[in-house]
């Protein structure tokens, strides 16, 4: 048997609102070029200047993945001749980066495992080329968009300490949450914000050495990231056991037809001539600006399951559903702040307002219900204003409208009849409407009782209350 | 004496007691390089309706009462590698011929700010690589003094004007004697600041952790008035020097007794001439008779500077001229099929020999198997030379040499020996690897009457002192007086004048 062995590169855009070394607009939906300027267009004679909240994003996440934050930091250039590199050289951090000797604990199928981070670093990002005419060797001209150069990127590259492809998947989940919670990156994989490149290798199990890389472009998802690696890992597996040899390559996966297909050899390791960059001061990152950052994150998803579980007792499915987003977690704790019965609320957050959300696409942050108004209306049922069956149309509304639970209940007449006499009348003329059922009830069937309650209820419009309803027909209907 | 032969802190008061219009003194100095030009050959852009127009306007602030600002109505030569706002700025390289940048550098703006008037771009070494500027791929310059001789480089083209009375001053940048060179071959002052106390946003990056920008001038107190206006932290260049600076000239007071002077004795072994050997002994004279202790040193690693300054300087430029790739701006070679071939044949065509050769170079020291061996080792020259001059600081209030071993050569007599003419920059290049301050003041002239330069170098940051020194040696002596004889040709529209105005 063989055991993948699977490292992973991450590169994720940072949330600035200007871009690494100028301040020209990081948004990506400009006219071509038109967020550029000397410096990021690398005109003769422009320099280079850092931008603060990007190294300050850098120590954040760096701290957030456990990692050592260098004292001594810097930057490098790393030399290639590519169009839209508009130096032919990117500022990225080769020696020296943010952070090193950082962990973050993934759990796959139950059991967690830790998994080391190697380095956190900051670069920029290059344009964009467009190839008029289909392929890059087709096209009859290119163009290049620099609206994209400089936009600042972390890197955070893991130790190949990862063991099978579900395990890479929930390692991306597991970063990507963090880096939502940290709120530095929009994480988009489809808008290209976050990318990821993985090496993998197999090695027979309890072996230590490790095998031939082949690394893996082109996934756009984290599910590609796990398929390609279900399907690299039985193509090597079989590889070798059939007696021939992983080349070390470049494979591209294909999402149509869901294979690997070899892209490159990759007979020794390009020269990128790296040095330090003369254009930018060495970084001496104080320590007291490192605790500072420190004492400002926010708490991390592990952190907070684990709190949810301890503090408000919930079992360990829904402290994982409810942290999976720092919003999701944010609301489900507005609404025990209120209400205060934390598993209740657990209820109905994973229950309807999941429900709904999936029904309609429309995600936590743009929930039209107010965490109030959710524990509002759990209060109206602990009340009986309403009932439980009543408070699930009176929710649909709320998430729809974005009304209160008071008014909906009000507008609509939905308040639950608890009155005895009034239900009485009612049951009355039930039982007077359906004498032989009345009998069959008379005669201990329950069953029949059944139909007679679904009758007040229909009459009611579902407004009078159960429970009452039941006692009252026992009551008349008693031998 | 005419207007364009004043030093500017002779004109300056002339126009502050509106004694002379800015238009009059602009004016003069456009006739001199309309007049000489044709022969110096100095400038590669003249930018006569741009000054003309700001003469103008400066007369009419002025006319309506507004104070004169520190160096209103100076007419000014810039070196053609830093960037001018609609004036194209060549770095004299067929590559960057027709740029014409959107931005000016931030000398250019404080400059322009306090008043001064650009009348154009000077001609240099391609990219500053040469000691010569017959590595220019426009024209060679002609030395003033002799017009079979070169001017220097690479700030040729800024040196010959300013001592041929085609500017008032002059800026130059040097990244390894590329000020102090031309400025000792042509008789002027020439300063490079220390690394990071004028900024370098504009300048078209040769080797990012040695270039600066300095001032070209007809004597101390120009270049101290320039200083001034020129220096100071730009939150533009990120290794732009923070810390507060003094007003330079106020700093300028003939007085040096008392003041340690080291010799380095690695600066007067083989390979100094005679002539040049002399004149420094004579200057070396006069200032112990100004009452400095003259003492000698020794700075055991220098004999490795010219080495380590080929590698990193080459290193560094070889990454910085990455860019000009023919896909922005810039020449682009025609009936290329793919990118790649485009961006090849853009630089192969566009770039020149030394520019090319330097190119090659600093992609070998960084590859995989040479970086250790060349680029890390020179990096450790590096850091032992600024330790030796750190060292003799610890006595010394500055150390003196010679600017170059020799006086200006002939045109053509080194350009087929590179080796020959990277030793011409022997004893400039170590004040650049570590960072220091380093100016060249007039201190003699040959049998031939060709200028020596002195080459004061101080500590980092201590411009004050090194100006104040430079200017008691020229009180105490009358070298910086002298002016060359240039037989004047009339300038010629159809050769280089086309292509020099704006
Ligand atoms: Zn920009």
């Amino acid at each position: 048997m063989f055991e993948p062995v699977i490292g992973i590169e991450v590169h994720t855009q940072l949330k600035t609102e200007s871009k690494l070394f100028c301040s020209c607009s990081t948004r990506f939906d400009a006219a071509p070029n038109r967020n550029t300027c000397p410096v990021c267009l690398g005109l003769p004679g422009a320099l280079p200047v850092l931008n603060k909240k990007a190294l300050l994003f850098g120590i954040k996440t760096g701290l957030a993945f456990n990692c050592e934050i260098a004292e001594f930091s810097g930057f490098d250039r790393k030399n290639y001749f590519y169009p839209d590199l508009s130096k032919n050289y990117q500022i990225t951090q080769d020696a020296f980066p943010i952070g090193t000797n950082g962990h973050i604990d993934v759990m796959t199928d139950g059991k967690t495992r830790r998994i080391r981070i190697k380095r956190v670093h900051l670069e920029e990002d290059a344009g964009k080329s467009v190839h008029e005419g289909g392929t890059i060797t087709g096209a009859a001209y290119s163009l290049e968009d620099y609206n994209r150069a400089g936009v600042p990127l972390l890197e955070i590259v893991s130790e190949p300490d990862i063991r099978s492809p579900k395990e890479a998947y929930e390692y991306l989940l597991m970063l990507r949450r963090i880096l939502l919670y940290l709120e530095v990156s929009d994480c988009k994989m489809e808008e290209g914000s976050l990318r990821c490149d993985v090496n993998i290798s197999i090695r027979p199990e309890g072996s230590d050495e490790f095998g031939t890389q082949v690394e893996l472009k082109n996934l756009n998802s984290f599910r590609a990231v796990e398929r390609s690696l279900e399907y690299e890992v039985e193509r090597q597996s079989q590889l070798v056991a059939s007696g021939g040899e992983v080349i070390r390559e470049t494979r591209h996966w294909d999402e149509a037809s869901q294979v690997t297909v070899s892209m490159r050899r990759k007979e020794r390791a390009e020269d990128y001539r790296y040095f330090p960059e003369p254009d930018l001061a060495q970084l001496n990152i104080r320590r007291s600006w490192v605790d500072e950052i420190k004492a400002t994150l926010p708490e991390l998803p592990a952190a907070r399951r684990m709190r949810f579980i301890e503090s408000y007792g919930l079992p360990e499915y829904d402290a994982s559903l409810l942290t999976d987003t720092k919003e999701l977690a944010d609301y489900f704790e507005a609404v025990v702040r209120e209400y205060g019965e934390a598993k209740t609320v657990s209820n109905w957050i994973m229950g309807e307002l999941s429900r709904l959300m999936n029904a309609t696409g429309i995600g936590i942050e743009s929930v039209k219900v107010r965490p109030g108004d959710i524990a509002a209306m759990l209060k109206m049922i602990d009340k009986g204003t309403i009932s439980g069956k009543i408070a699930k149309t009176v929710f649909e509304e709320m998430f729809a409208e974005g009304k209160s639970p008071e008014t909906i209940v009000k507008e609509k007449g939905l308040v639950q009849i608890t009155d005895e006499e009034e239900l009485a009348k009612i049951v009355d003329c039930v039982i007077e409407e359906n004498r032989e059922v009345a009998d069959q009830v008379r005669e201990g069937k329950d069953k029949a009782l059944g139909f007679l309650v679904g009758q007040v209820m229909k009459m009611t419009k579902g407004r009078a209350n159960p429970q009452a309803v039941n006692k009252l027909l026992r009551q008349r209907l008693a031998n | 004496m005419r207007l364009n032969e004043l030093k500017a802190h002779e004109l300056l008061p002339l126009i502050r007691r509106h004694e002379v219009t800015v238009e009059e003194a602009v004016t003069e100095t456009l006739d001199r390089i309309a007049a000489l030009d044709g022969t110096i050959q100095a400038y590669i852009t003249v930018a006569r309706e741009h000054a003309l127009q700001r003469a103008k306007e400066a007369d009419a602030r002025l006319a309506k009462g507004e104070p004169p600002r520190p160096l209103e109505g100076l007419s000014i030569a810039i070196k053609d590698n830093i960037c001018t706002k609609g004036i194209r700025t060549t770095g004299a390289s067929r590559y960057l011929e027709d740029f014409i940048p959107p931005y000016d550098a931030t000398v250019i703006e404080r400059l322009e700010d306090a008043g001064a008037i650009v009348v154009g771009k000077t001609n240099m070494d391609e990219f500053a690589m040469g000691s010569s500027t017959e590595n220019s791929a426009m024209f060679s310059t002609r030395n003033p003094w002799n017009l079979n001789r070169v001017p220097g480089g690479s700030s040729g083209g800024s040196a010959a004007c300013v001592i041929a009375n085609e500017a008032v001053f002059a800026l130059g940048s040097d990244t390894g004697g590329s000020i102090r060179q031309p400025a000792s071959f042509c008789g002027i002052v020439g300063l490079k600041p220390s690394y990071g106390l004028v900024s370098r946003y504009g300048l078209i990056g040769y080797a990012s952790s040695m270039d600066q920008i300095g001032p070209m001038t007809r004597d101390v107190r120009d270049c101290a008035l320039i200083l001034n206006v020129i220096a100071g932290n730009d939150p533009r260049d990120s290794q732009s020097y923070p810390g507060e600076l003094p007003d330079y000239a106020g700093c300028l007071v003939p007085e040096i007794s008392g003041l340690t002077i080291g010799v380095p004795k690695e600066f007067l072994e083989e390979g100094l001439s005679g002539p040049v050997r002399d004149a420094f002994m004579k200057a070396l004279d006069r200032l112990e008779e100004l009452g400095a202790r003259v003492v000698e040193v020794s700075l055991p690693h220098v004999r490795h500077a010219l080495a380590a300054y080929y590698v990193i300087s080459s290193a560094e430029a070889g990454s910085n001229l990455a860019r000009l790739d023919g896909v922005r701006y810039g020449y682009r070679a025609p009936g290329q099929e793919d990118s790649a071939s485009m961006m090849a044949a853009s630089r192969g065509e566009g770039l020149g020999p030394e520019v090319k050769r330097r190119i090659v170079l600093g992609t070998y020291v960084l590859s995989a198997e040479n970086r250790e061996k060349y680029f890390n080792e020179a990096l450790r020259v590096r850091s032992l030379i600024s330790r030796d001059f750190q060292e003799v600081f610890k006595t010394c209030d500055c150390l003196v040499g010679p600017t170059s071993p020799t006086v200006a050569f002939e045109a053509g007599e080194k350009t087929r020996d590179p080796l020959e003419m990277y030793l011409s920059d022997v004893y400039t290049v170590p004040p650049n690897l570590a960072g220091i301050p380093g100016i060249s003041v007039p201190c003699g002239f040959d049998e031939e009457g060709m200028p020596v330069g002195l080459q004061i170098m101080g500590k980092q940051y201590d411009e004050a002192t090194l100006l104040r020194i430079a200017y008691a040696f020229e009180q105490a002596t009358d070298f910086h007086r002298r002016r060359p004889e240039v037989p004047q040709k009339t300038y010629q529209s159809e050769s280089a004048g086309g292509e020099r105005s704006v």
